[in-house]
């Protein structure tokens, strides 16, 4: 949580950018985020990003969910209120696996739905800022941290070089802050000169 | 691009291995003949011929099936080896023939000990077998296995030469799309076709109406996705195989994951049919119903069945589950063989506890690995086979370069 500077590029070309982003990286400036307007295979391997740990999470919630049902059924069939049904045994697996599958499912989709929504920074009432908005609908934008090593002009400069179509200067909070899209009036340095 | 291997050549000891283990199929058959064919119609040497040729059938088409499939859903990831899957459904023609000549034996052989139906006398006096004399009788019967045999393998050589015809000329982006749609037409009559056998009547004919009193609807589906991760696991040992010997360059991590992820998908859809079944019957609890698990959960065949659900769901659930097992080569390769065999036990399952062949007792020994090395090998040999006949890319389809550069 904290206000950083970036050097924003946008890009109109996924051919230009996989280039690109290998040709920044070997640079050695440090890539913030790209940002595209639909996934794109590859991306992640091309940003250098290690695999998500989502999956073990959702293994994780999947497990949870099992034993929620197993330990939930196993005590009201067996201890608080043991009903004879069709003269089946008290403890009977076979007709348990139907819930447990359906709460092994429900745990692990709606934790890894929610645990997706806090890593992504996403809730309602939740803002974020967008570098560029038209990286929702058809531009590719790589956003480039400015640390005190790097310098602003020389960045532009390379990302130009690269084959960015437009590129900007921006001050931005990057985490997420209580607040609304269309009411928020967070203040936020947005210098947003295009140059090319 | 001049280091790519355009020709697949067939190892000699290939070859020998191929040929070998046809001649152990053909020694168990005369064997078992021998052992077997005489006594009580012969119903152990023809259960076994049964199971072995109907599951290695449905399952050379299966691979027919996850090439249709993967074209109908405009899949490019497929087209790296596309021709591996081609050679492999080659064999739904040899194996289709033996099938059907094993059937015809066991139709006009008159074998009630396999099929109940046959018997007429017990029809006359049995009323549940007289309402389906319609469905389970022998003209229906043949003729509807001569449709299934011959329109897969006609639908199959048609798709298989529709990707050949291309060999030689490089297509503009006008005739790749009419060529793709051309693809579609054929793949989908393929599928369609498919869905009427293979996911319904098929499997009723040829393995359900071993108990002909009881019926399930869920068995069609059962078989299908039995055969399904069978076929896959198939595809990926050859595809390993000719990765190993130095052939399909293109073939990389990417697409034996994806390959991983058809088997592993499709044991859990295995699992969930198979206990749909199993649940409702259960649960009803109908004697008329139970009585096929009877031999099978509460019988001499408990063993079996629990062993094969340790095969075919416990172990991919938990060995497929990591993405970095379905990218080792080592792991996969172990996985296929044991899925192949897993799924060749649940049709050993499907066929021997029915009640005129085999309910009291396990009759599994080396007679019926032998059957089953001899379409092993008869696979084998047709797919180096055909293989090496034709260029091992379809380096004009328009989707191949989707494959080369696919990534999961």
């Amino acid at each position: 949580m904290a206000v950083k500077k970036f050097v924003v590029g946008v890009f109109t070309d996924e051919a230009v950018l996989f280039p690109a982003i290998g040709k920044v990286r070997s640079a050695g400036y440090k890539i913030h985020e790209v940002y595209t307007p639909m996934p794109i295979h590859g991306m992640d391997h091309a940003l250098g990003l290690r695999d998500t740990s989502l999956h073990t999470a959702g293994f994780i919630y999947g497990i949870t969910g099992t034993t929620t049902a197993l330990t939930g059924i196993g005590w009201v069939f067996n201890i608080d209120w043991p009903v004879n049904i069709g003269g089946k045994s008290h403890f009977d697996l076979a007709a348990w696996i139907p819930i447990t599958f359906e709460l092994t499912v429900l745990f692990s989709a709606v934790g890894m739905f929610l645990t997706f929504l806090f890593l992504n920074q996403m809730a309602p009432f939740v803002r974020k800022h967008h570098f560029n908005l038209r990286s929702t609908d058809d531009q590719f934008t790589m956003v480039i941290e400015l640390t005190e090593k790097s310098n602003a002009e020389e960045i532009k400069a390379f990302l130009t070089n690269v084959g960015a179509v437009g590129i900007n200067l921006q001050e931005a909070e990057t985490g997420w802050w209580i607040g609304r899209y269309d009411t928020d009036k967070t203040p936020l340095k947005h210098k947003g000169e295009l140059l090319a | 691009m001049s280091s790519i291997k355009e020709h697949f050549v067939t190892p000699v000891r290939y070859k020998q291995w191929s040929i070998g283990l046809m001649a152990v199929g053909v020694l168990s058959l005369i064997i078992g003949f021998i052992m077997y064919g005489g006594h009580d119609q012969g119903v152990r040497f023809w259960a076994a011929l049964l199971q072995n040729s109907v599951y290695f059938l449905l399952l050379v088409n299966a691979v027919m099936f996850f090439i249709a499939a993967v074209s109908l859903a405009m899949g490019g990831f497929q087209m790296t080896f596309r021709r591996v899957s081609e050679a492999i459904a080659a064999s739904v023609i040899p194996i289709g023939f033996i099938t059907f000549v094993i059937l015809l034996c066991i139709v006009f052989g008159g074998k009630t000990a396999i099929y109940e139906w046959l018997d007429r006398d017990a029809v006359a006096k049995d009323p549940a077998l007289n309402g389906k004399k319609g469905f389970l009788s022998v003209p229906f019967f043949m003729i509807w296995t001569v449709l299934t045999i011959f329109l897969w393998s006609f639908l199959g050589w048609k798709i298989r030469q529709l990707s050949r015809s291309i060999d030689d000329t490089p297509l503009t982006v006008a005739e790749g799309k009419k060529y793709i749609f051309k693809n579609t037409v054929w793949t989908a009559l393929y599928i369609v076709w498919f869905g009427l056998t293979v996911a319904s009547v098929t499997p009723w004919l040829w393995l359900m109406s071993l108990n002909a009193h009881w019926f399930s609807t869920m068995y069609s589906w059962y078989t299908f996705a039995s055969t399904f991760v069978s076929g896959c696991a198939l595809l990926t040992i050859f595809v390993i195989y000719f990765k190993n010997q130095g052939y399909l360059e293109y073939v990389n991590e990417e697409h034996l994951h994806d390959l991983g992820k058809f088997m592993f998908a499709f044991s859990i859809f295995w699992t969930y049919i198979w206990f749909d079944q199993f649940m409702l019957i259960w649960y009803a609890n109908i004697s008329e119903e139970t009585v096929y698990f009877k031999p099978r959960l509460d019988g001499a065949y408990v063993g079996v069945f629990y062993l094969n659900l340790i095969i075919n769901f416990i172990c991919p659930l938990l060995i497929f589950m990591k993405r970095s097992s379905k990218r080792n080569w080592g792991t996969v390769t172990f996985m296929s063989v044991l899925l192949i065999f897993g799924h060749w036990l649940d049709f050993f399952q499907m066929v021997f506890p029915s009640p005129r062949i085999s309910p009291d007792r396990v009759p599994l020994n080396l007679f019926d690995f032998g059957i089953a090395l001899g379409f092993v090998g008869l696979i084998m040999w047709q797919t180096a086979r055909v293989l090496s006949k034709y260029p091992l890319l379809a380096k004009n389809h328009p989707f191949l370069k989707e494959s080369i550069i696919h990534h999961t």
